[in-house]
């Protein structure tokens, strides 16, 4: 291989890299604060490229139904909730919550359909079609199961993964997109050609991460969801509801997700299911940073990507062996680092 | 005048076993009133259930209302505090956002988050010299302060501190104290658990006797300080 081919390769590496790092992101922050490992990550963003394909084909997407139905469950769950508390001056705020705001951009999506709206505005369509769905799963699916173990809350994930692609097959059907192209400009950058749209997955990804750092650093709302991942019992002794942090860390993670798939929807045909494998590689990582270091994690999705990409230069039907076999010595080499930590972990959850 | 906490028979199991039974305390507001018992008596467990972070069976009022439909963050709302045994402090946060999290509630109220800001330095200077560093590299004194910082900026109108002294030296523990006398004087009523009983005596208003989940002893607390079964069992025989 001579240089130029293993540039080419690394830019390609890095591009695809900086979408695992958005969900991978999403995938710690996920865990920090709920100790959830969001198995379904990575079919938002799928959910997030097909939607928005569905909007440039003049149609309703399926994405509308999806919310509506996990909307309507949320809503039902709380309610009984409520009722069985005794607690009814708050079901106006449930029905508001649950029953309005999510339905909200399905709303718009139905108005909207048919029209020939700029890109930009079909994409902040797809992207609010999107946002509910996680902080809905939440509430679903894992908000009653608050204090169950780390376990017993990923086989739930897993579950939770099987049955929203089954939903996706039912909205979406089985045949693949593609979403238009944001750009289809190009540009030489030291003898290389980089297209506009590697550009703004790159630039996405560092814009995005460094947001979510200034967001942690630097606001009241950031630095709750960081004490709540660093200690539970004492986020609810200064008054910071778990469950609102969870909220608000699933809607971030939404967001995350929706953003990767409006990236990706133009460079890869995408299926229902397709998501699943996404957000697996961005979970390796998630692992590279142990589920804790967001710096470490996006070093590691951008390490993924690279590897992805030389892999599937050396023998493309064994791509994903090699990227998921390089997980066995990175736990290795993790559990070789921090073979303490996890006790330590276990007491402050205890 | 009636008591800002007024806990009657209370009690909490964990499974089969029952850790605190039938207990009844109260704190009239201004007060500082301290429970004092062995290891293992059910103290900390009283505070958490007093907090809502256990369940229990009796009754909690607090300030006149029942908080049993509460849970801990609309009590705190209220103005009752815990300080833990365990602290509880965000560890690889700094000081600064430690405190600044203790007026999360109060987060939209810059004023008083400046002004409280200004009042936990006051009460300790060494939180201010140390506010950009990590909570987990603060030695124990500095961790205890920043615990009972945090607290203060939630606005407490009851503050409960479960065990401040455990693991101090001497000579801080003698400063933590000098700060829960004062408090007196910032409107915060205390409810102090403590294995220190000499020094909670000699703080507080009124004390109790814990033994093995129940109350087995009662009074002001200068009188505990000279009775006879609290001397020798609790204050090393001396008087
Ligand atoms: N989480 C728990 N689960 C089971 N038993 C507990 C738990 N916490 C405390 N206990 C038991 O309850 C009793 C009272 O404990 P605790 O309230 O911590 O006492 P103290 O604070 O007075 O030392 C002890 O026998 C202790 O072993
Ligand atoms: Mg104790």
């Amino acid at each position: 291989m001579d240089t130029d081919i293993a540039l080419i390769l690394t830019l390609d590496g890095i591009t695809t890299g900086a979408i695992y790092v958005l969900i991978a992101l999403g995938t710690v922050l996920i865990f920090s604060v709920t100790r959830v490992i969001f198995v379904p990550f990575g079919d938002i963003a799928a959910f997030s490229a097909l939607t928005l394909a569905a909007i440039q084909l003049g149609r309703l997407p399926g994405t509308v139904w999806l919310v509506v139905v996990l909307a309507a469950l949320a809503l039902v769950m709380e309610t009984v909730d409520l009722v069985r508390r005794g607690d009814l001056p708050r079901l106006p705020r449930a029905a508001l919550l649950y029953g309005l705001l999510p339905c909200l951009p399905p709303a718009i999506a139905w108005l909207t359909t048919g029209m020939k709206l700029p890109m930009a505005l079909q994409m902040l369509v797809a992207l609010s079609l999107i946002l509910p769905i996680a902080p809905l799963i939440d509430r679903i699916a894992f908000r009653p199961l608050a204090g169950a173990s780390t376990l017993i809350l990923l086989i739930v994930a897993v579950a939770v993964h099987f049955a929203i692609s089954g939903l996706a097959l039912l909205f979406f059907g089985p045949e693949g997109f593609r979403t238009e192209p944001i750009s289809t400009a190009s540009f030489d950058l030291f003898g290389l050609t980089i297209t506009f749209q590697m550009a703004l997955m790159v630039a996405s990804a560092v814009i995005f991460s460094g947001l979510l750092f200034l967001y942690f650093e630097h606001t009241i709302s950031g630095k709750s969801l960081k004490a709540t991942a660093s200690n539970r019992t004492g986020a609810r002794l200064v008054g910071i509801r778990p469950v609102r942090a969870g909220t608000l860390a699933f809607l971030l993670a939404s967001a995350l997700g929706g953003l990767s798939g409006l990236l990706i929807g133009p460079v890869t045909t995408l299926y229902y299911d397709s998501g699943f494998i996404i957000g697996l590689k961005a979970f390796v990582g998630a692992i590279i940073g142990g589920l804790v270091s967001y710096p470490v994690t996006a070093i590691g999705a951008l390490l993924v990507g690279v590897l992805e990409s030389f892999a599937s230069f050396y023998d493309s039907a064994l791509k994903e062996t090699i990227v998921f076999s390089a997980l066995i010595p990175i736990l290795l080499w993790r559990s070789f680092l921090t073979g303490s930590h996890d006790e330590e972990d276990e007491e402050i959850e205890g | 005048m009636s008591a800002l906490l007024d806990v009657a028979r209370l009690s909490v199991n964990y499974g089969k076993v029952e850790a605190v039974t039938n207990v009844s305390i109260s704190v009239a507001p201004g007060q500082i009133v301290t429970i004092i018992g062995p290891n293992g008596a059910g103290k900390t467990t009283l505070l958490s259930a007093i907090m809502g972070l256990v369940k229990s069976r009796g009754i909690v009022r607090y300030d006149g209302m029942d908080v049993a439909r509460l849970g801990v963050e609309d009590r705190l709302a209220n103005g009752l505090c815990l300080v833990p045994e365990s602290r509880e402090l965000f560890g690889d946060m700094s000081v600064h956002d430690n405190l600044l999290l203790g007026a999360y509630l109060y987060r939209h109220d810059a004023t008083y988050i400046r002004d409280s800001f200004e009042r936990v330095f006051g009460l300790f200077p060494r939180l201010a010299e140390r506010r950009t560093q990590i909570a987990n590299t603060l030695s124990g004194g500095e961790r205890q302060m920043l615990a009972l910082g945090r607290a203060l900026m939630a606005k407490p109108r009851l503050l409960m501190l479960d065990e401040p002294s455990l693991g101090l030296a001497p000579l801080i523990v003698r400063e933590i104290f000098r700060i829960i006398a004062s408090l007196r004087t910032l409107g915060v009523s205390v409810l102090l658990v403590e294995q220190n009983a000499r020094a909670a005596l000699e703080t507080a208003d009124f004390g109790y006797v814990l033994e093995t989940g129940e109350l087995s002893l009662e009074g002001r607390a200068s009188d505990l300080l000279h009775d006879q079964r609290v001397t020798a069992t609790y204050l090393g025989g001396h008087t």
